[in-house]
């Protein structure tokens, strides 16, 4: 089956996700699909598997323009996608969960059918267990097994290795082969450069929901698929970064393991020293989010101890302040005003004080935050309720982690924002961000740490690099130098 | 001030489709709809013992309301209300049967009605325990602590403390003449009860309005994530404020021992926390509106028993208008994105 697509377009408000996109997937081959987070990944896909209708353009199934409708009818059609986590009924045994949605005359068409395509893709399956006792890998397996079932002639994989074993890994990567062997087609979506070199005939690049360039035939070298994901690199004016000190470090790590549900990170041995802008490079997803949380003490290393100021973190400390990438849902209370956020992190017994009040007008002003102070913070504009989120970092904070710091907020803003950070900075607060655009770490870091397959790099100093040094260590490229 | 104005449009607007429903049904029945509406209204208005019928409705109605404005302040839908104010009677019988003749009543009653604030405070709180470190629902917690509170009222009921030779639905053995709270002249009305929940309702305005703990109980509520990241004791928080709002019931059962039935009766609790939680999801947590709704629910109830003896209607139409009204609300919040309650 031939799938085409031509000129398609999504918006979501004023949004662009995807943009006169035009591509046509040869059947019997895996199709790499390659972009940063954000970059209209996943809504292609949708597009593709029926989740969402575009506002304009076509797609064509040899050669006829279909319309998809719904992921039901998707499959119909025969296109079926694997999400990136895996959506099936826990409690039903893996026979259930794939009769449940099929129109299959008995339940041993389908448990032929399920042995049948396990042996063939070499899955460990059996029909009767439960989901709900089954790895991540092995749900993932049955999705596939389930969308061959139903007759699926396109197969669409989002993210398909984030938590799951390696030996998963290398057991899909054959099945995936195997199933293109018999004429039909995946489409392989990551942003992992070495899965696109082991198993994709081919990759198309989007950059901000624009195609780049056209399909691309594989082999292509890391840096060419690195330049296409990035664009062009740019030099920076060298401010000079501040030197790496070397007295006593705020954050210590010592043969530590960090961990969480999915990803498992070190063992690292890194210092991390006072008065300091530290950037996190790495594709997103390479364990920064992980970083972060045992940084700020909310997670607790597998192996080993996070060291804050001397002291091991065994809790959230209040000298640590964290502001996560989900706002409305982490990082503030939408319903709240910005006054009520300076009374809640106060500590006086009644909640309306003069002295509140005068602060909160003198944050606005100093953060240029478009509201009144009694305005819920879900009213603002996502760029202020950034800097509302900015301007709540207590003074006393000695760390400051920050999640995508200026996403969302125009040049003068963003660099409003770092002049300020740049501030506590220099009052000897060390401050950790990361961002999906490397200039921005090239820009205000005075350091950097890479993050690549479940490594982390050592300390590098920003005068040491070029954007385009950088984007070639978060591939991988030369990683081996630089790991700790 | 328009903000104000787009804010009452909805519970106008919602009241208005209640009682558009409410009279269709009234309708169908055969009724007189304006006339059932004015003896709804006005019913418990009419004579000075019916304002005190009324009166007495309404004084655990407010406890338990006021409490549960607490709970959902904390973003808590405690259920277990019910349980809460019965085992809050049981707590003030037990505490009671130590009275003997002599003895100073004062120090009797305050004993009681602290020692039915304890017990309900526990009651809320084991259910707020079992939902932050088991998982369990506050909501299915609390309707079976609800079972087991009742149970345990039967049994004492029924058991130890039956009264001499007859067990019965009716009650205990009656407290001592001298322990019933005192009425006002020719009503059952006793003024503790009314005053008491003025109290408490006093109490928990400042509390969540005026005070830093209100304000972290809050934001637990509307974010526990983002509370916990700005340092907010989220589980501290949630556990108190449901161990108040237990306390407010447990008072309530207390209270209806001592000043109502003389004894402990299993329904001590009588549908009245349930009829809370109505006024509760109407308010949400905005404890400024709790006294008037549940002003209107005790006199439109009480104004009820009235429509048999005067227009021959059963008088269930009162809770169908009430439920109409929170279904009304509720579905026109969801209509706007809102959070339900």
């Amino acid at each position: 089956m031939h799938v085409s697509i031509q000129q398609l377009n999504k918006s979501f408000g004023p949004v662009r996700a995807n943009q006169d996109i035009t591509i046509a997937f040869a059947a019997g081959q895996i199709h790499g699909i390659l972009g940063e987070n954000g970059a209209g990944k996943s809504t292609l896909m949708k597009l593709l598997s029926g989740v969402y209708k575009p506002d304009s353009g076509q797609i064509f199934i040899n050669g006829n323009a279909v319309t998809l409708g719904t992921p039901r009818l998707a499959v119909q059609i025969g296109i079926g996608m694997v999400g990136q986590d895996p959506l099936d009924v826990p409690v039903f045994s893996v026979l259930e969960n794939i009769a449940c949605g099929l129109q299959m005359p008995s339940d041993a068409d389908i448990r032929q059918q399920i042995m049948h395509w396990s042996t063939t893709l070499g899955f460990p399956l059996h029909p009767d267990q439960r989901m709900r006792d089954l790895t991540v890998g092995q749900r993932q397996q049955v999705e596939i097994v389930r969308l061959l079932i139903a007759g699926s002639h396109v197969l669409i994989l989002d993210e398909p290795t984030t938590g799951i074993t390696a030996a998963q890994v290398a057991a899909l990567f054959a099945a995936l082969k195997t199933i293109v062997a018999t004429g039909k087609t995946v489409l392989f979506v990551t942003h992992k450069l070495d899965e696109i070199e082991v198993l994709c005939n081919t990759v198309t690049v989007l950059r901000a929901g624009q195609l780049v360039g056209t399909q691309l035939a594989m082999p292509i070298s890391k840096e060419a698929m690195l330049t296409a994901m990035f664009g062009e690199f740019l030099t920076h004016p060298q401010v000079p970064a501040k030197p790496i000190p070397t007295d006593a470090p705020r954050w210590q790590l010592s043969d530590t393991m960090l961990q969480d549900t999915t990803f498992v990170l070190g063992p690292l041995n890194l210092s991390l020293p006072k008065g300091m802008i530290i950037g996190l490079a790495g594709l997103e997803g390479s364990g920064q989010r992980v970083f972060m949380h045992h940084l700020a003490g909310t997670a607790h290393p597998d192996r080993g101890h996070v060291h804050f100021n001397g002291q091991p973190l065994t809790r959230a400390n209040p000298l640590v302040a964290w502001l996560p990438a989900d706002r409305l849902h982490e990082g503030i209370i939408g319903a709240m005003s910005l006054s009520e956020h300076v009374q809640l992190l106060r500590d006086s017994l009644l909640a309306a004080n003069q002295n509140a009040t005068e602060k909160t007008a003198q944050l606005i002003v100093d953060y240029a935050i478009k509201a009144t102070p009694d305005m819920p913070l879900q009213q603002l504009s996502g760029g202020n309720q950034q800097r509302a989120m900015l301007a709540l970092i207590p003074e006393s904070a000695q760390g400051i982690l920050l999640e995508h710091p200026t996403r969302g907020l125009d040049t003068v803003s963003a660099m409003a924002i770092w002049q300020r950070l740049q501030v506590r900075r220099d009052n000897g607060a060390t401050v950790l961000f990361f961002s999906a655009d490397l200039s921005e770490i090239m820009q205000y870091s005075d350091a950097v740490l890479v993050f690549f397959g479940g490594q982390v790099s050592r300390l590098l100093a920003r005068d040491s690099l070029s954007e385009e040094a950088l984007a070639a260590l978060i591939g991988g490229v030369g990683f081996a130098e630089v790991s700790a | 001030m328009k903000t104000q104005f787009v804010a009452l449009r909805t519970p106008i607007i919602a009241m208005i489709v209640a009682l558009t429903i409410t009279a269709v049904l009234l309708l169908l029945a055969g009724a007189d709809v304006f006339a059932a509406f004015g003896v709804l209204l006005t019913g418990a208005l009419t004579t000075p013992s019916r304002i005190a019928d009324m009166l007495m409705l309404l004084a655990p109605l407010l406890l338990c309301a006021v409490g549960l404005t607490m709970s959902f302040a904390a973003g808590q839908y405690n259920l277990g209300i019910e349980g809460q104010m019965t085992v809050g009677g049981v707590a003030a019988m037990w505490f009671l049967r130590g009275y003997q003749d002599g003895a100073p009543v004062l120090v009797y009653w305050i004993g009681a009605v602290l020692c039915g604030m304890l017990m309900g405070a526990l009651w809320a709180l084991l259910v707020a325990l079992l939902k932050r470190y088991m998982r369990v629902s506050e909501i299915f917690a609390g309707l079976g602590f609800n079972f087991v509170a009742l149970g345990l009222a039967l049994y004492l009921v029924f058991g130890p403390w039956k009264r001499p030779g007859v067990a019965s639905m009716s009650g205990t053995e009656p407290l001592a003449d001298a322990l019933w709270l005192p009425t006002v002249t020719g009503t059952r009305l006793t003024l503790v009860t009314p005053l008491l929940a003025i109290v408490m309702l006093a109490i928990v305005w400042r509390l969540i309005r005026h005070t830093h703990w209100g304000l972290q109980v809050r934001a637990c509520g509307l974010s526990a994530l983002a509370s916990v990241r700005m340092g907010v004791p989220a589980t501290r928080r949630t556990l108190e404020a449901m161990a108040l709002c237990g306390a407010c019931a447990g008072m309530a059962g207390a209270l209806q021992v001592i000043g109502v039935y003389h004894a402990l009766v299993p329904n001590v609790a009588s549908g009245i926390g349930l009829m809370g939680l109505l006024v509760a999801l109407l308010v949400r947590a905005d404890i400024r509106w709790v006294a008037a709704v549940a002003l209107f629910f005790a006199v439109i109830t009480s104004g009820s028993i009235q429509l048999p003896l005067t227009l021959s209607i059963d008088s269930s139409i009162s809770g169908v208008l009430q439920g109409l009204i929170v279904l009304a609300v509720i579905v026109a919040r969801a209509r706007r994105g809102e959070e339900v309650a």
